[in-house]
């Protein structure tokens, strides 16, 4: 198996080292030197992964997946798992993108961070993250890759708190933690599953148990162990990807440093949900009711997000819904099996959201901590090259050719219109959700560079979004550009624009590696991705599993028609995309006035929707609050103080008591320790009496 | 020829009225008179099961004897330590009445 020796531990080793060096002595370093460090470790990390990729190209001489195993980690009985690295064509992408988008953001970090206190902290959270990710993605088995998995969510706690001396910074992060701990309760309940019923974790173990389908059947109908196993890694994925019911924590982690937000809330961690799943894409094809779960969370939290996402203000959480609506999308894809459209959108999905967020943070830095976009407008003169990435990147979200986002979301919904696993009902929320995430990403593009900028506008109104308040100018500490005037308003440095100009590049050419046939291409990244979606698929579904539309197409012998269907659901989508710029033009841009009369009008909805449907109140009402109060009157208040409390001082009450008792045989007389004496002999002999008697 | 039970009675009863005599005594000679007593009660028991038992065909019985020796020389030497102690004590609280002898009480 091992036949090239490509040291895989090297990729996420080296960002820890970063890591280690600017955490332990970081404090003493120069900024210059820590922002050496950070980038040298991300940079030859990211090197080692496109040399590793490279040389493990599928066709080369090295067979995929290759595994690499550089000890043992746990034994336990029969079961182990292994110090193992998992490259296969999925891992590939997910180390590129890991790394590279990381490297970039790093770059980005540098000039944005430069300001702010705890800079050697932040490039030690941030290469820790990477570490973390990278061993997620690279780890051939699933306890290693929990390891990953809890890392990042570590990681991710750090950097949302980033700023810990405000408390919704501190907060944000507790509840992205606990949150997602919910998740990852069930994912470990899956992963002991898999550990009782196949004695391994690796994942090559696993997958070729599966290979049997005598004893694993597809589970067509019923509610089988498969299933199980499967709907608890959702469960898992749903907390770290932010899918209905556990993304509430995602838009409050939008207060962690923007760097951050972009690169472990957009591009990386959150999809560690998708590529989970798609990793177990064995478990999940064998588990069609829990396919049919998958997609319908997905799709729900894609238009539930999408409408959240139209009435916020604060910028960052215009993108935080953006997100989780775009993470639906990718869930809705590995809902239907269609995996490879999953990782496809993820991939181009990481380009043009971290483009968004770093974007978006240029903006902010732009105008001096602002994060309020009705305090935004017409920049586009004043910060033209962030006008121009943000406004590929909007194309690009939209889902209009020939940018990135097209592609991806296109292949999600022609897969969920033609896959056995799909319906057309999924599909028509989808291009409704499509319109939407066209509508709110122009209407932040307008409200942000067009129109007039008046950075004193006064947001007196009562139903300001909680995000939006005064506090948050504080978040980004440009104090010295407090005059907020015109005349502050400046360009972002070169070594933030330098990535953004990448990213944007990016978001143009990363969907065309998946052109469909249908526009010419060759869908090279599904064909490339094949393998690791296919090649654990029983034979009983191999027509639906992971093979795209051609596969269909050649299948049912209808290629004409299916070629026709796929140019109509492309054009639906890219008109879908275009009558949401439409409308965002219409009420942000033609006529400004429009908006607050459509909301006057329907006033009770708006405000519901500003409220983002009051889930996190539902949550508190529903969940915390009970919670609290059971775990202080039950928990604390009765089995603390009073059970364990009081079995503890109860032996010391006791002791006590008893002993004082005692002490008055104590007396000092000593004609009672004599009678004592007799006593004992008397009792002695009693008993040897009563022996004797017995005999 | 008088029997065993006799012998053990008498020890019994000689034994008992040491321990009685140690418990409602006041003054620390009589307790000691009647640790001696009890020792005595013991060395009768000792003596009469030797005799019992070279009459009931153990040749060389002689133990009980050997015994009765040992604690006549542990209770000589316990009489000399003992009175040390008492004239001692006599001398520093110039009473023998143990009730007052009582420095060890909490």
């Amino acid at each position: 198996m091992t036949d090239t020796n490509l040291n895989l531990w090297v990729i996420p080793v080296l960002p820890l080292i970063g890591a280690a060096i600017n955490g332990l002595f970081g404090r003493r370093f120069k900024n210059g030197m820590v922002s050496f460090v950070a980038l040298l470790f991300t940079a030859a990390s990211f090197g080692w992964a496109v040399w590793a990729v490279w040389s493990a190209w599928p066709g080369g001489s090295i067979t995929l997946p290759h595994v690499e195993t550089i000890g043992t980690w746990i034994t336990a009985g029969k079961f182990s798992a292994p110090f193992g690295f998992y490259l296969d064509q999925l891992s590939m992408v997910m180390v590129l993108v890991v790394t590279g988008i990381g490297f970039l953001i790093h770059i980005y970090s540098v000039g944005y961070m430069g300001h702010e206190g705890g800079y050697y902290r932040f490039f030690s959270y941030l290469n820790l993250f990477m570490f973390f990710m990278l061993t997620l993605v690279l780890a051939n088995n699933y306890l290693l890759m929990f390891v990953g998995w809890e890392g990042v969510g570590l990681a991710s706690y750090l950097l949302i708190g980033f700023y810990f001396l405000k408390d919704s910074a501190a907060n944000a992060g507790k509840k992205a933690f606990i949150v997602n701990r919910i998740g990852d309760f069930a994912f470990l309940i899956g992963i002991f599953l898999l550990i009782q019923n196949f004695g391994t974790l690796n994942f090559d173990g696993v997958f070729n148990a599966l290979g049997d389908s005598m004893k694993y059947p597809v589970e067509t109908g019923s509610w089988g162990l498969l299933t199980v196993i499967a709907l608890c890694l959702m469960v898992g994925a749903t907390g770290k990807s932010a899918q209905i019911p556990l993304y509430v924590w995602l838009p409050d982690a939008m207060e962690g440093p923007t760097p951050v937000s972009a690169l472990i809330h957009a591009a990386t961690m959150v999809t560690a949900g998708i590529y989970m799943i798609a990793r177990s894409n064995a478990i999940f094809s064998r588990a069609p009711n829990a396919l049919g779960v998958v997609a319908v969370i997905g799709c729900l939290t894609a238009i539930f997000a999408a409408t959240m996402g139209m009435a916020q203000t604060d910028i960052k959480r215009v993108l935080a819904y953006s997100t989780i609506s775009q993470l639906g999308f990718m869930f809705m894809a590995c809902g239907v099996a269609a995996y490879s459209a999953g990782i496809f959108h993820l991939m181009t999905h990481a380009f043009f959201k971290a483009l968004l967020f770093l974007g978006a943070g240029s903006v902010i830095h732009a105008i001096g901590g602002e994060q309020d976009m009705r305090r935004m407008g017409g920049l586009r003169k004043k910060i033209p090259w962030t006008f121009a990435v943000m406004t590929i990147a909007t194309i690009a979200i939209a889902g209009i050719p020939p940018l990135a986002g097209f592609f991806s979301k296109d292949e999600i919904l022609a897969q969920t219109f033609f896959s056995e696993h799909g319906s057309r009902v999924l599909w028509a929320v989808g291009v409704i959700t499509a319109a939407i995430t066209s509508f709110y990403m122009f209407r932040l593009w307008y409200m942000t560079f067009y129109g007039e900028y008046k950075p004193e506008r006064d947001l007196g109104d009562a139903h300001a979004a909680p995000a939006a308040a005064p506090g948050v100018t504080a978040d980004h500490g440009h104090d010295h550009n407090g005059d907020h005037g015109h005349g502050g308003v400046h360009e972002s440095p070169w070594v933030m624009l330098g990535p953004l100009v990448v990213l944007a590049i990016g978001s143009i050419v990363a969907g065309w590696v998946g052109m469909p046939a249908f526009l010419g291409g060759h869908n090279r990244f599904e064909h490339f991705l094949g393998p690791v979606m296919t090649s654990h698929i029983p034979a009983a579904a191999e027509n639906a599993e992971g093979a795209g539309p051609e596969t269909l197409r050649e299948k049912h012998g209808l290629e004409a028609e299916k070629s026709r269907e796929e140019w109509f659901l492309a054009g639906t989508s890219v008109f879908a995309a275009l009558l949401g710029w439409f409308f965002a033009g219409l009420l942000y841009k033609q006529r400004p006035e429009l908006p607050d009369r459509i909301t006057a009008k329907i006033h009770g909805l708006y405000l519901m929707v500003l409220h983002k449907y009051y889930v996190d109140e539902g949550y508190g009402l529903l969940f915390v609050k009970p919670l609290l109060a059971l775990s202080t009157v039950v928990f604390w208040k009765g089995i603390d103080q009073e059970v364990i409390d009081g079995m503890v001082n109860g032996a010391g009450t006791a002791s006590k008591k008893i002993g004082n008792e005692l002490r008055r045989m104590q007396s000092g007389n000593i004609r009672s320790y004599a009678a004592w004496v007799a006593v004992g002999g008397a009792v002695v002999i009693a008993y040897m009496v009563w022996l004797g008697v017995h005999k | 020829m008088v029997p065993l039970s006799w012998y053990l009675t008498l020890s019994a009863v000689l034994f008992a009225l040491g321990i009685v005599g140690f418990l409602i005594k006041r003054n620390i000679i009589t307790i000691f008179m009647s640790i001696e007593l009890m020792l005595n009660a013991v060395n009768l028991s000792f003596v009469a099961f030797a005799r019992y038992w070279s009459e009931h065909g153990l040749k060389l019985a002689l133990s009980g004897h050997v015994f009765v020796f040992f604690v006549m020389v542990v209770a000589a030497a316990e009489a000399a330590v003992g009175l040390a102690i008492i004239i001692s004590v006599f001398r520093t609280r110039e009473t023998l009445n143990v009730d007052r002898v009582n420095l060890l009480k909490l």
